[in-house]
């Protein structure tokens, strides 16, 4: 177990590392993007340009600027935005606890709605049910986040707003959990449920293809010849097995939403998360905030596999290390 | 006289599917009592599985059609609620399946598998279960059992697997343990073990058993009587002697014929059963086995032969020859070069 996390982390290490030269590269060996240029304005004179080299450290070697930038990132934490000339890690950690929320509370939802619609599918087939919830999934894997997102703001904010299902919505934005519990989820629900109508559907027919798929397994018969209840087949045996393919979705499709894949959802609403942030820094080509978001988000998706590992060992020990 | 323990009576059991009814079991009556061994011997497809899965109530097919009666202890478990039905399995009858590989839940220790049959038919408190768990294991001749009950499956040989099913099957003292095919997915000397400890078992917890196989040699040893299945229909019914040295069908000499024997004079070409099992959804006019048997007349083409007992007690057979005629050809089918030196 010691061996595994120790493994695990110098393999973040090394990714994050991968990632970050990698990004630094395409910003800066790349030609035709001079972020000095960016920086200068409108019709910038070669002498402003010059000084903006100079004062940002861009006119010294690849090796050393990418040294630097490093070191302003994880040692001194005073990395300074190109564009809007604020420090980067401040910004992301005051964005980071909007995202977290977000995904959070939606992947709660996610994965509960999803169980139940899967398991209610398999159980059913061969009735109306099956389709019917199979349907529903499937339009809800169809159904764009930013539309969905724009159609729930006009009905709860505009339009239905006074409607008394609807009065209680408040306006977009956030409120940290620590300020305002009651705010906090009064305003995130929506985005909540806006951003799991996908996932709830994907893993619903996921879940419902593993179910029936381990339903002809050999041991779920041999369970059945135990005398369980159908209940106990179901949950213990047919359910936990299937549950393996879920979790690895799960992990992956969780660190990408953490590491800013949310974007729609909180550009939609209003939310100031990381998504925001990377897309706002990329149309601005504002460097050391995509490093810093890039490095965030690696950062997470890697963290979400290694866990995924780790449950993965928990849920079937055939994986486990000897 | 041993007490009746199961009586199935013209059972059939049909699928519907698209390309029509497939009748897989089509009337079958036989018995088992208490503390019988009976094998039941036949090819893939002949419905030897369906019909001990239909026993069980096992076939979760939704386009199953059960017909008949399977009565159990004076109980006809056709008509038993699910809640009953779940008290007879696994306490009144337990089932051991063909693969080993793939029987036990791969998520869940063989202690923990075993645990929970137990909790799901006794009140036990904590503690006792497991007791119970390492007791099994260990009269099923697993080593250092208080150890390996924490292993999961994967951490086990296919025969010791085998192993930790019987125990499973075991653990709720049954009266009825059906061993579906135990010993095809093993390797010939771990055959031998299991049989012998399917054998011990029986005589320790007094279990009938009934042993479906397509290996005759399999049944040779442990089985008091056999009946052999042929396309969905029982074709011969004896008990040992007789369906050893005195078999009746002309199927049942084409099993015989393709065992490998010890006790023969020379090695030579083992015989096959020509040809296919029918399509159990058209069945061939006359008897099932027709288009495969070298000995077929015209009656066999006109009409279905009936299981009826010609050459003694409750040693039946469905096939339209005389008996003389049967004891004059079967040797060239089972001993060709007996036949031959004769």
């Amino acid at each position: 177990m010691a061996t595994f996390i120790v493994r695990r982390v110098l393999w973040l290490i090394v990714v994050l590392f991968a990632i970050s030269v990698l990004v630094f590269l395409i910003f800066f060996a790349i030609p035709g993007v001079d972020p000095a240029r960016q920086m200068a304005g409108r019709n910038p004179t070669a002498e402003t340009i010059r000084n903006i080299k100079h004062e940002f450290g861009l006119d010294r070697p690849l090796p050393v600027r990418y040294g630097l930038m490093m070191k302003h990132i994880f040692i001194s934490r005073d990395l300074i935005s190109y564009g809007s000339h604020t420090k980067v890690i401040p910004e992301i950690l005051s964005a980071a606890p909007v995202t977290l929320s977000l995904v959070f509370g939606a992947a709660v939802i996610w994965i509960v709605f999803s169980i139940l619609t899967g398991l209610a599918a398999a159980v059913f087939r061969g009735t109306i049910i099956d389709p019917l919830l199979m349907i529903l999934a499937l339009i809800g894997i169809s159904i764009p986040v930013f539309w969905l997102g724009e159609v729930v703001n006009l009905i709860t904010q505009s339009r239905l707003h006074h409607f008394f299902l609807f009065s209680w919505v408040p306006p977009l934005g956030y409120t940290p959990l620590t300020q305002d519990p009651v705010m906090w989820f009064e305003q995130l629900l929506l985005p909540w449920l806006t951003l799991s109508v996908l996932y709830i559907g994907f893993y619903a027919r996921v879940l419902r293809a593993n179910l029936i798929e381990t339903e002809s397994e050999d041991y779920v018969r041999t369970a059945r010849a135990k005398g369980l209840s159908e209940r106990r087949v179901l949950l213990r045996h047919t359910l936990r097995t299937s549950l393996i393919t879920f979790v690895s979705l799960f992990g992956l499709d969780f660190g990408v939403l953490v590491g800013g894949g949310a974007l729609l959802t909180e550009v939609v609403f209003g939310l100031p998360g990381v998504g925001l942030l990377t897309y706002n820094s990329l149309t601005s080509l504002d460097l050391p905030v995509i490093m810093t978001t890039v490095i965030y988000g690696a950062f997470f998706i890697t963290l979400a596999s290694a866990l995924v590992d780790l449950v993965y060992a928990w849920l079937d020990p055939r994986v486990r290390p000897a | 006289m041993a007490e009746r323990l199961l009586a199935v009576r013209d059972l059939k059991v049909s699928f519907r599917t698209e390309d029509g009814i497939v009748r897989a079991v089509d009337g079958i009556s036989f018995t088992v009592d208490e503390g019988e061994v009976v094998g039941i011997v036949g090819e893939s497809g002949s419905g030897k599985s369906v019909t001990m899965m239909s026993v069980m109530r096992l076939i979760t097919d939704p386009n199953v059609i059960y017909e008949g009666s399977i009565v159990y202890k004076g109980r006809d478990l056709m008509g038993v609620s699910r809640d009953a039905m779940r008290e007879v399995r696994g306490e009144e009858i337990a089932m051991i399946f063909q693969d080993p590989m793939t029987s036990l839940n791969p998520v869940y220790t063989v202690g923990w598998q075993i645990e929970e049959q137990l909790n799901e038919h006794y009140d036990l408190k904590k503690g006792q279960a497991r007791r119970r768990a390492i007791e099994l294991l260990t009269q099923v001749g697993i080593p250092r059992p208080e150890q390996r009950i924490d292993d999961y499956p994967h951490q086990f040989s296919g025969g010791m697997r085998q192993r930790v099913m019987i125990a499973l099957a075991l653990s709720c003292n049954p009266d009825l343990l059906i061993a579906d095919e135990p010993t095809t997915a093993l390797d010939v000397t771990i055959q031998a073990q299991i049989l012998e400890l399917i054998k011990n078992l029986r005589r320790e917890f007094g279990s009938a058993v009934v042993l479906i196989t397509h290996d005759l040699g399999v049944v040779a040893d442990i089985a008091d009587r056999i009946l052999v299945m042929y396309a969905g229909r029982i074709v011969e019914e004896g008990n040992k002697e007789q369906i050893f040295y005195d078999p009746q069908h002309p199927y049942t000499w084409g099993l015989l014929g393709s065992i490998a024997r010890l006790d023969r004079p020379k090695a030579r070409r083992l015989t096959a059963i020509a040809g296919q099992p029918p399509s159990l959804i058209n069945r061939p006019q006359g008897c099932s086995f027709r288009p495969r048997c070298p000995q077929a007349f015209e009656r066999c083409r006109a009409e279905d032969p009936q299981l009826t007992a010609k050459v003694g007690e409750g040693h039946l057979d469905a096939c339209h020859l005389s008996v003389e005629d049967k004891r004059a050809r079967r040797d060239a089918t089972i001993n060709p070069e007996l036949a031959e030196t004769a």
